[in-house]
C-alpha cells in the first residue's frame, strides 16, 4: 500500500473544500449555508494541521485553533442574525433575503 | 501509537485508517449538502467533524483533536441543532432544497474544483518534495522526529500561545467577546 503522505490530506481537503463550497452556492436553507461554511472552516483547518506535520513544527496547529475560534465566534453571531431574520420575515429561505438587489 | 515508541504494538495510523476517516468524512460532507431535512445535515455534519478529528488523530495533533471534538461536536453543533429546532423547517424541508441560482453556483464550484484537480495534477512532481520532508507516520523510520514532535506538544502548544502569539490570542479573545456580545443583542426581541 502506498504510504500516506501530506498530498493525501490535501486532497481530502479539497474535497471538503468543494463540497462546503457547493453548499453554500447551491443550498436554500440558511442553516445549512452555515454547516457548509462549518465544513470549509474544517477543510482549512486539515491542511493547516497538515502541513504543520509536515515542517515538524506546531504553527500551523495553533492556526488550526485560532480558526476554531474564528468558527464558533462565527457561528453565533451567523444564528443569531438567523433568529432576528426569521423573527421579522418568518423563512430562513436565502431566496427571500433580497432586501439589498436591485 | 506508535510502534517504535511502544515496542511489541502494531501502529494503529496504518493507511487502512487514513482512507476509512477520509471516506467517512467525504460521505458526511454529501450527506450535509444534499439531505433536505436540516437535522440530517446536522447530523451528518457531526460524522464529518468527528472523522476529521480523527485524521488530526493521524497526524499526531491530539490537541487540535480534542478542542475539534469539544468546540464543534460538543458546541457548535448544539447551537445549530437549538436554532434548528427553534426555526421551524418542517415546513422549510418540504419544498425545494436548492436555490433559484443553484445552476450558476454548481457551476462555480465545479470551476474550483477543476483548479484545485489541475494544481494537484500540475504540482504532483511536488509530492517528492512533500515525501522527502518526511511525512512521520509510524511506517516512515523517522522515529526519532515522531518521539521529539509527540513529547510535551500542548506544553509547547501553550508556550507559544502565551509568548510568540500573544497578540493573537488576546484578539481571538476579543473576538469571542464581541460575538457573544452581538449574538445576545441580535437575538434581543427590543434592544
Amino acid at each position: 500500500m502506498v504510504p500516506v503522505t501530506t498530498l493525501h490530506y490535501l486532497v481530502v481537503a479539497a474535497a471538503l473544500f468543494v463540497l462546503g463550497v457547493i453548499g453554500v452556492l447551491t443550498r436554500r436553507n440558511v442553516v445549512i449555508v452555515l454547516m457548509s461554511i462549518e465544513l470549509i472552516l474544517n477543510a482549512v483547518n486539515l491542511n493547516l494541521v497538515a502541513f504543520s506535520h509536515m515542517w515538524g513544527n506546531l504553527h500551523g496547529q495553533l492556526f488550526a485553533i485560532f480558526v476554531t475560534v474564528d468558527a464558533a465566534a462565527e457561528a453565533a453571531v451567523g444564528l443569531g442574525i438567523l433568529i432576528a431574520f426569521f423573527r421579522n420575515k418568518e423563512t430562513i429561505n436565502v431566496d427571500e433575503i433580497d432586501l439589498l438587489k436591485w | 501509537m506508535n510502534s517504535a515508541l511502544n515496542p511489541g504494538m502494531a501502529p494503529v495510523a496504518t493507511p487502512f485508517f487514513f482512507y476509512l476517516l477520509a471516506g467517512l468524512a467525504i460521505m458526511g460532507g454529501i450527506l450535509v449538502i444534499t439531505r433536505s431535512n436540516a437535522v440530517h445535515s446536522a447530523l451528518s455534519l457531526i460524522v464529518t467533524l468527528l472523522s476529521v478529528a480523527g485524521l488530526y488523530l493521524m497526524l499526531y495533533a491530539p490537541f487540535v483533536a480534542g478542542v475539534q471534538i469539544i468546540v464543534y461536536a460538543g458546541g457548535i453543533m448544539v447551537l445549530f441543532l437549538f436554532v434548528i429546532m427553534l426555526v421551524n423547517v418542517e415546513r422549510a424541508s418540504k419544498d425545494r432544497r436548492f436555490n433559484r441560482i443553484w445552476p450558476i453556483g454548481l457551476v462555480a464550484a465545479c470551476t474550483l474544483m477543476g483548479l484545485f484537480v489541475s494544481a494537484f495534477v500540475k504540482g504532483s512532481r511536488i509530492n517528492d518534495m512533500f515525501r522527502d520532508r518526511g511525512m512521520l507516520l509510524p511506517e516512515s523510520s523517522n522515529t526519532q522526529q515522531v518521539a521529539s514532535l509527540l513529547y510535551g506538544e500542548v506544553d509547547r502548544m501553550g508556550r507559544y500561545t502565551l509568548g510568540q502569539y500573544t497578540f493573537a490570542f488576546e484578539i481571538a479573545s476579543l473576538l469571542l467577546l464581541v460575538a457573544i456580545l452581538g449574538a445576545v443583542i441580535m437575538t434581543k426581541k427590543k434592544i
